[in-house]
């Protein structure tokens, strides 16, 4: 598992521990509360290891200067441990040592085409290197740990060109930001699948089905969201979008009920 | 059962001792004297409370540096930036008077939650924006070693404020002095609109405005729980019935006498009970949303002839809004931004379910009793629901499911907050009258009531504008675009 040796410090946090780690976190619980060395060496490898993120994420939108917008984005990328594609040539990525080909420098005016920032450390303030790359065609986020949902609504710059988007796996996209991606009309494949920040999965897949019509929504099968009652009459429910199904009550979906005429406090 | 043996320990004399009775069942009731061992062992061990001298655990401290009057979400990032910004750790004490712990009436629980820059003053734009910023960096100011991180359900879908034809050209403004200040916000027109959100009736929409990033809304309640636990501050439930000041007799450069007060003592009374603690403090925060009005009459503001800057009351009052809850099935989709009609309804999405919250804001003379938070639901059908229709013809067919009221801390003035100190009370601050938009403000006012504490200025962001002087010299820092 991508965070099982991330130590004793979690950044997301999102995901559950089993078995032994469990034991680990009570034990260093235990220690946090009652020693105040403990939770002062915590809170500092806590500030340590974000900044490190910080740092990963600084800007390198000085060098567009020098070397054209979409070098100094494909840099980015290619430090974080991404890969990118230029227009017409070869994947470029970084090796298991972290180095890349200089070759890349030399192609000032050939947009990228493709990003795959797969595991990438790319959080909110990295984004402005990304949105350098302005003719870019794909890009796959799959199990980045820091974007969230206020990373996507800052994809709508990238919404005439963008056609492929894979955010399978992000521990902290939830449905709140797939519904900013309404701005990119001209994506024609988006991946949502194991999400695990996202309420309702199937419903969120049908949601999202509706508001892109042109686009191949992959990840869940909506179905997996419904269960079947104690009584199972046949109900037919109607799905917009969807004239073809008949589906069995009851349905994860809300139905209206008769408003309560009091109605105080939430 | 020490009795019992001791008699037969007697009688039968020592020939028939017990294995282990030797003086005074030492053996016997092994489990009660064990637990009576613990429970000496732990009062002595330190951490636990001595019960000898009186508990006044549930008083506040006798000593303070700041007493900030309100626990909502303004009063505890005043408290949360005097802490991150003090000169040494732990070096001020802060306490936080808050009158109902369960927030029922606070304005922070009961609202909306949206953030959004689309505002006329530059001040609003800047304050937005820093408060946006710090929501979306939560997690690294409010950290908190063994807590989970803060998850604030923010929703990024934006503000879609629509003008007719005649505040078309104060909107263009608005746009343009909002682009200055870095707010993403664009402008659409009603071919565009129609285009992107087709569930839109532009009859009578001249302009609309679409906030790009940054705005959106989020859980209030998360917010209020993260400055909670995060700031290392005194919370004490009580109310604040008396402040103790002196005054000083000082003259102006322009020969007047000038009766300056100085608060140095405030009176804390207990819940359900007459009990209170004089509190000794050096400076008084006033964040008491809606009921900043009396607290600024304890402290006498507002008490001397009308028309001079004794006289001059604080301007904030209490005002009623409600917000309905409804549901619509074929209603707009996930995109909907928080949309904002030129009558002023404003509705958005609430969860994944086709449910919306919205409400309205009343004219004047409709202005509702706030004397409790009840709610009038021939308002909504009256007030806002043909609104809304006519907006959006997909609600024509809703069903209202519930509804509830919270209080506008209103500056009837100007609808603008009032930060910093009063000319006269010099060490009363105040952080209350947003009419609306304090949640959005509150990191950014924050800081800058924190800033003017320790530093004696705004620093980050200048809100000058927003100072109490403002109503006695009569100028208005008018906001025009209030929801």
């Amino acid at each position: 598992m991508w965070n099982g040796t991330r130590g004793i410090h979690r950044l997301g946090g999102a995901v559950v521990p089993e078995g032994n780690q469990k034991k680990e976190r009570k034990m260093l619980q235990f220690l946090n509360n009652h020693f105040y060395d403990v939770e002062a060496l915590r809170g500092y490898l806590l500030q340590r290891e974000m900044s490190k993120v910080h740092l990963k994420n600084r800007s390198f939108t000085w060098l567009e200067e020098q070397h054209g917008p979409y070098s100094a984005g494909a840099f980015f990328i290619l430090k974080q441990g991404g890969a990118v594609k230029f227009r017409d040539k070869e994947w470029i990525r970084p090796d298991k040592y972290g180095h890349f080909s200089p070759e890349f420098w030399n192609f000032r005016e050939v947009p990228v085409e493709a990003v795959d920032a797969s595991d990438c450390e790319i959080n909110y303030e990295g984004l402005d290197n990304l949105l350098l790359l302005k003719e870019l065609q794909s890009l796959s986020l799959q199990r980045c740990p820091h974007v969230d949902d206020w990373c996507l609504s800052r994809l709508y710059p990238l919404a005439d060109s963008l056609q492929e988007l894979s955010l399978a796996g992000c521990p902290r996209v939830s449905e709140r930001g797939l519904a900013c991606l309404h701005h990119l009309q001209n994506l024609r494949r988006l991946d949502i699948s194991d999400l695990p920040a996202v309420s309702n999965p199937g419903l969120t897949q049908i949601l999202v089905e509706e508001m892109l019509p042109n686009c191949q929504v992959v990840g869940v099968d909506w179905a997996e969201g419904l269960k079947l009652g104690p009584e199972e009459h046949e109900v037919p429910v109607f799905i917009p979008g969807c004239p073809w199904l008949k589906v069995t009550a009851p349905v994860t979906l809300r139905q209206p009920f008769p408003c309560p005429s009091s109605g105080l406090g939430r | 059962m020490i009795r019992r043996v001791l008699p037969h320990g007697l009688g039968r004399g020592l020939l028939t001792r017990r294995p282990g009775t030797r003086r005074g069942g030492f053996s016997l009731d092994w489990d009660g004297k064990v637990s009576e061992i613990k429970k000496k062992i732990k009062s002595i061990l330190p951490g636990t409370p001595c019960d000898v001298l009186p508990d006044t655990s549930h008083l506040p401290p006798e000593h303070s540096d700041v007493v900030v009057v309100g626990g909502g979400v303004l009063g505890l990032s005043v408290a949360y930036w005097l802490k991150q910004l003090e000169n040494r750790r732990g070096g001020m004490r802060v306490l936080v008077v808050e009158r109902d712990h369960t927030y029922s009436q606070a304005s922070t629980g009961l609202s909306v939650g949206g953030i959004c820059q689309q505002f006329s003053l530059p001040e609003n734009i800047q304050l937005s924006l820093f408060s946006a910023s710090f929501l979306r960096n939560i997690n690294e100011y409010l950290a908190v070693t063994n807590a989970p991180p803060l998850d604030l359900q923010f929703n990024p879908s934006g503000y879609l404020l629509l003008a007719s034809e005649k505040d078309a050209a104060a909107m263009e403004s608005n746009v343009k002095v909002q682009k200055q200040e870095g707010a993403k916000v664009c402008l659409m027109s009603p071919d565009q609109l129609r285009n992107k959100f087709p569930w839109i009736n532009t009859e009578g929409v001249a302009l609309a405005s679409y906030g790009m990033e940054n705005e959106g809304w989020f859980d209030p309640w998360c917010l209020l729980h993260g400055l909670r636990q995060k700031v290392g501050v005194f919370f004490c439930q009580g109310e604040v019935t008396r402040f103790v000041t002196s005054s000083q007799r000082m003259m102006t450069t322009d020969d007047e006498m000038v009766t300056l007060k100085s608060i140095h003592e405030v009176h804390v009374k207990m819940d359900h009970s007459l009990e209170y603690q004089p509190v000794e403090c050096a400076i008084v925060i006033n964040a008491a949303g809606a009921w900043s009005a009396q607290i600024a009459a304890l402290a006498g503001i507002g008490k001397g002839p009308p028309g001079t800057l004794q006289g001059t009351k604080l301007p904030v009052e209490p005002r009623k809004r409600y917000v309905y809850v409804w549901h619509c099935p074929q209603g707009p989709g996930l995109e909907t931004p928080l949309v904002a009609d030129t009558s002023g309804a404003y509705f958005r999405r609430e969860g994944l379910g086709s449910n919306y919250l919205g409400g309205r804001s009343p004219a004047e003379e409709e202005e509702p009793d706030p004397a409790n938070l009840e709610v009038d639901h021939d308002f909504f059908q009256e007030k806002v629901w043909p609104h809304l229709a006519l907006r959006v013809p997909a609600f024509e067919t809703l069903k209202v499911q519930t509804a509830w009221a919270g209080y506008y801390d209103y500056n009837t003035f100007d609808q603008n907050g009032v930060v910093g100190p009063h000319p006269l009370v010099v060490n009363m601050y105040f952080a209350t009258g947003f009419s609306g938009h304090g949640l959005q403000q509150a990191p950014g006012v924050g800081r800058a009531v924190a800033e003017m504490i320790l530093e004696g200025s705004f620093q980050t962001i200048d809100l000058s504008p927003f100072l109490f002087n403002r109503f006695y010299l009569g100028e208005k820092t008018q906001e025009n675009n209030i929801m």
